[in-house]
């Protein structure tokens, strides 16, 4: 092949990515991938495996870049409908695993709420297209209803972590759609209210023998921990604890790439998937958290940006709420990791070891591209 | 980003730049709380980190073996295989992990119960045993089967034994599991010692190295010295335990040796001759203060407290009227009866209230007061000087020697001789007695009639009846103090201190306390009356034959105090009958062997306690091995 053929093979190839967010995602991906060799160790997870995970990711973000989001506006309702379909069988007929039903077996095993988090924004971004400027307040209350049903059946699995981030999804979509300010800012003063109140009251109501109304044991315990981690040293605080250790410890510049004693004397639970954040802190300290932090900004920066400029409503919404859903978990793994938040169930995206979770960060970032592509397509 | 700044924003670019402001605001929080970790607080997780990497794995000290004055091995160790369980790398529920073991290991439910006791102190940290003294086919059966226990392992354990079980019981004692209170008090003691070692490594190693600690006897007693110095390793370990590398090591110390002044064969023999019988028995060296036996009857097997009892034997043995438990040469207190006689008797010279030649008549009793207090001999023994009253044992003499002195002489002569005084023997818990006095009733009764004493009641201390009350090794004591020359030579059962690896030893003996200023021809008046008690005396018939000279005293003490009636031993509540007592000691001319006993409720002295004397010292004396006492054989 010649030299002229091959850069215009790689150029039509390439056609439509969006070189930042393109960079971004690969920066991540090394950091991801440099972690992972320290931090997968001793683990039962291969270096293939993490590689396939990668390569999978990345096929399937360049495949779905290429579909235009008209297909995925027809597609939206679809996808919702199905996603909710599987989650009422996962409630009726589910596999249990650790005390959760989560998994549902079609011959193969799959776990439906993972769809879910592509599947709200889609379906939501969908609706206020459909009902754009004829705009109700009761589209809002339909609009509730569409997200609370998914995220009510997510969390009687019980899958908090994943309940939340579908939850956040579909709740960008809303806001993002024009929900009113005088509803937002009470219920924003509200919780702010009720989280001081748990932090003032934490010592009273954590006491064993007070049970919580709609809350069960362990989550009631993973936020009594985070209040007071000292409390159970050796049980249920030990992992945000030691958590704390690794990146206290790591300092300013760290202890340099697989020098972790936390990490590598195995203080550190979840090293390689939720709490890698522990692992790389320790190793690459301050400074390399300020890269990190730095590169998910610009990745959330970017995505705005795109979003801001997309042509359709439906296209503006989808693109600006998975670009949050980003900031979300990453916000809450580096938060629940440093011991800011409760230990919820959610991976740092790029750097947590885990197949699922890289499938469904490469189909976002996917769609990202898709919008960022097909802008003049539509526009012109 | 120009597009957002815009004026007349539409309400999405609008909404659009409140999430950016929102995004900047959250990541800004997270910023700072990761500079606050790893700037501000750095130093102090820099510091867990490191703690937490390191773990003290203690290096448990042998500890020393006891041994008699022989040679002879009567405490030690040995090793065994256990069956222990890291409940932090076990799979599976520790319950079923031990049911799963119990399959093919026996388990009692007390392993179970200890198991988890020590789980909880340990908090769940650190190998912890569940089986100790695993049989071949029990490890073999563990071996073939390990791969389904991870977290479970075997290990060499060292044991503490008594080879000869019961024998020496009380006088050995024995170690038990370690209390949290055993625990400080050791470790203030261990800190004092080592300044050298950081009292937080060293409660680390100290915490978990001890897992035994003498509970009684010579093995509470020297339990410093048995014990030696626990060392541990600095070891770099994962929150799991396991160990990856050693930093630092520190050796253990081992305990020294201890060699008993006792002799075990003799303990051994009289142990024997007791039979079913319960009583008291010392025996000292007089010019040295070595205790060459310290019988108590009956006794239990030390070796059922070293692993923690079961409830059944401990029931037995703690609710028992035999009352196996107590330690009775060293805490029993007994009436002395008329073994008292010969201490009279020298109080009498000393405090020249008698010459030996003076007499009395004895019809028998004796008046005072509006109270008649008799005589064992119906009619009297009639002219009754020293030599005799001894040899006969006439309690009128006494009577009237006890009125002419008085309490309080009789106190102040009898107290520097060790009676009813602690004699600083080298076990714990040793009983005080009573030896009586004005003072001593005025300080030990409550309301003010009582405290008043009462001429009356002297007169019965004269036969070693009333408030009097000594244990038998004060009695022991006493006689040795005067075949001594009154020399008191503190009594220990402990004679030296050896070194487990040279076997150099150091004597810890003999340590004079004290010289009381006795007369020698007071002190020969004595010897010759109590020689002439076994020559032709109460005691004649029991050393009949005997190849050498020895001096005895026998004495019956009432448990309960007849009024009027007369005694009937077989009528008698075996309980209730009376104590027989002996001293002695031997060969006249220069004692090596002071012996006191007491035979409870066995009736007579000189029927009961005597003839266990006489075997005694033929064996000690001349190595005559009485007939009908099965030979004594060496522990394999």
């Amino acid at each position: 092949m010649e030299k002229g053929t091959l850069k215009k093979w790689f150029g039509q190839f390439f056609f439509g990515f969006d070189r930042q967010l393109g960079l971004i995602f690969l920066a991540l991906a090394a950091i991801g991938f440099i972690t992972f060799l320290s931090a997968g160790q001793n683990t039962a997870v291969r270096i293939e495996d993490e590689i396939r995970n990668f390569v999978l990711a990345f096929i399937l973000m360049w495949l779905v870049s290429r579909i235009p989001p008209k297909w995925l506006e027809v597609a939206a309702v679809w996808v919702y409908s199905v996603g909710l379909a599987l989650l009422i069988a996962v409630a009726l007929f589910g596999l249990i695993k650790k005390g959760a039903r989560r998994w549902l077996n079609l011959g193969f095993v799959i776990q439906p709420s993972e769809i879910m988090k592509i599947a709200m924004p889609l379906m939501l971004a969908w609706y206020f297209q459909k009902r754009e400027g004829v705009l109700k307040a009761w589209d809002y209350a339909v609009a509730g209803l569409l997200l609370a049903l998914p995220v009510f059946l997510i969390a009687r699995q019980p899958d908090l972590g994943t309940a939340l981030l579908v939850f956040a999804a579909g709740l960008y979509v809303i806001i993002l759609a024009g929900l009113p300010w005088r509803w937002i800012i009470p219920i924003v003063v509200l919780g702010i209210i009720g989280i001081a109140l748990l932090i003032i009251f934490g010592s009273t109501i954590c006491v064993p023998e007070m049970s919580w109304p709609l809350v069960k044991e362990y989550q009631k315990n993973r936020v009594c921990t985070l209040l007071d981690p000292s409390s159970d040293p050796l049980g249920k605080g030990f992992h945000t604890i030691q958590a704390i250790i690794a990146i206290g410890s790591g300092g300013l510049f760290g202890k340099g790439w697989n020098m972790g004693t936390q990490a590598h004397l195995e203080f550190i639970p979840e090293k390689h998937t939720d709490f890698v954040f522990a692992v790389y802190s320790e190793e690459f300290g301050l400074i390399g958290n300020i890269v990190l932090l730095g590169l998910f900004f610009a990745l959330i920066k970017r995505g705005l940006i795109i979003s801001a400029s997309a042509p359709t409503l439906f296209t503006r919404l989808l693109g600006a709420s998975i670009t949050l859903i980003f900031f979300t978990y990453a916000f809450v793994n580096i938060g629940m990791v440093s011991g800011l938040l409760p230990v919820v169930g959610v991976p740092l995206p790029f750097i947590s070891y885990g197949g699922t979770a890289l499938v469904t960060l490469g189909f976002g970032a996917g769609i990202l591209m898709s919008i960022h592509r097909h802008r003049r397509l539509v526009q012109t | 980003m120009a597009s957002l700044k815009k004026p007349n924003l539409d309400s999405f670019q609008q909404r659009i730049y409140v999430a950016t402001l929102f995004v900047s605001f959250c990541f800004l929080i997270l910023l700072s709380r990761l500079v606050w970790l790893q700037l501000v607080s750095h130093n102090k997780y820099s510091t867990l980190a490191e703690s937490n990497r390191i773990a003290i794995v203690p290096a448990p000290a042998n500890r020393g073996l006891l041994l008699d004055r022989n040679g002879i091995v009567i405490g030690r160790n040995y090793s065994a295989l256990t069956l222990e369980i890291n409940a932090s790398e076990t799979r599976d529920n520790i319950d079923d992990v031990i049911d799963g073991l119990a399959k093919i290991v026996l388990i009692t439910p007390r392993d179970r119960k200890n198991f988890k006791r020590s789980l909880e102190d340990a908090r769940n940290m650190g190998t912890i045993p569940l089986r100790s003294m695993l049989t071949d086919a029990e490890t073999a059966r563990f071996m073939a089967n390990r791969y389904q226990f991870p977290g479970v392992e075997i290990r060499a354990r060292s044991f503490r034994e008594y080879p000869y079980n019961e024998l020496g019981s009380h006088l050995i004692g024995y170690i038990g599991r370690v209390s949290q209170r055993d625990k400080e008090r050791m470790q203030t003691e261990i800190e004092a010692a080592r300044p050298d070692i950081d009292p937080f490594a060293l409660q680390a190693a100290f915490l978990s190295g001890i897992q035994y600690v003498g509970k009684i006897g010579i093995e509470q007693s020297y339990e410093p010295v048995l014990r030696g110095m626990p060392g541990f390793d600095q070891v770099e370990i994962t929150a799991g335990g396991k160990p990856v590398r050693t930093l630092a090591s520190f050796p253990s110390t081992p305990g020294k040796n201890i060699v008993l002044s006792i002799d075990i064969k003799l303990q051994y023999l009289v142990e024997e001759l007791y039979g079913n019988y319960r009583g008291a028995f010392v025996a000292i060296d007089p010019a040295t203060g070595d205790i060459l036996a310290f019988v108590s009857k009956p006794n239990f097997n030390p070796n059922d407290f070293v692993e923690g009892i079961d409830s059944v034997t401990w029931k037995e043995l703690n609710e028992s009227k035999q009352k196996p438990l107590y330690n009775r040469p060293l805490k029993g207190i007994y009436p002395p009866g008329s073994t008292y006689k010969p201490f009279m008797a020298l109080a009498a010279l000393e405090t020249n209230k008698r010459k030996p030649t003076d007499a009395i008549s004895d019809p028998g009793f004796f008046n005072f007061g509006n109270h008649t207090f008799r005589d064992d001999k119906k009619g009297g023994h009639g002219t009754v000087d020293m030599q005799k009253s001894i040899v006969e044992s006439c309690d009128t003499y006494y009577y009237t020697l006890a009125r002419d002195m008085g309490v309080n002489m009789i106190h102040d002569f009898m107290k520097p001789l060790g009676l009813g005084q602690i004699t600083g023997i080298d076990l714990a818990g040793e009983s005080r007695g009573i030896l009586p006095s004005t003072e001593w009733k005025k300080a030990n009764f409550k309301k003010p009639e009582q405290q008043k004493w009462f001429e009356g009641e002297t007169i019965s201390l004269g036969i070693g009846q009333g408030y009097n009350t000594f244990t038998i090794l004060q009695l022991a004591h006493a006689l040795a103090n005067i075949t001594n020359s009154g020399v008191v030579m503190k009594p220990h059962i402990v004679k030296a201190i050896e070194d487990p690896f040279t076997r150099q030893r150091e004597l810890t003996t003999p340590k004079e306390s004290y010289r009381l200023q006795f007369k020698p021809e007071n002190i020969e008046v004595i010897k010759k009356a109590m020689i002439e008690v076994n020559r032709a005396g109460t005691s004649a018939a029991v050393f009949k034959g005997a190849t050498y000279q020895s001096g005895g005293k026998t004495g019956t003490a009432q448990v309960f105090s007849l009024n009027s009636q007369e005694y009937n031993h077989a009528a008698t509540s075996e309980y209730l009958r009376d104590h027989a007592l002996f001293i002695a000691f031997a060969p006249a001319e220069k004692p090596t062997i002071v012996i006191a006993m007491v035979v409870e409720n066995a009736g007579f002295g000189a029927q009961h306690a005597a003839p266990i004397a006489r075997k005694a010292l033929d064996f000690y004396l001349e190595g005559k091995w009485p007939k009908g006492v099965p030979e004594w054989k060496r522990a394999p």
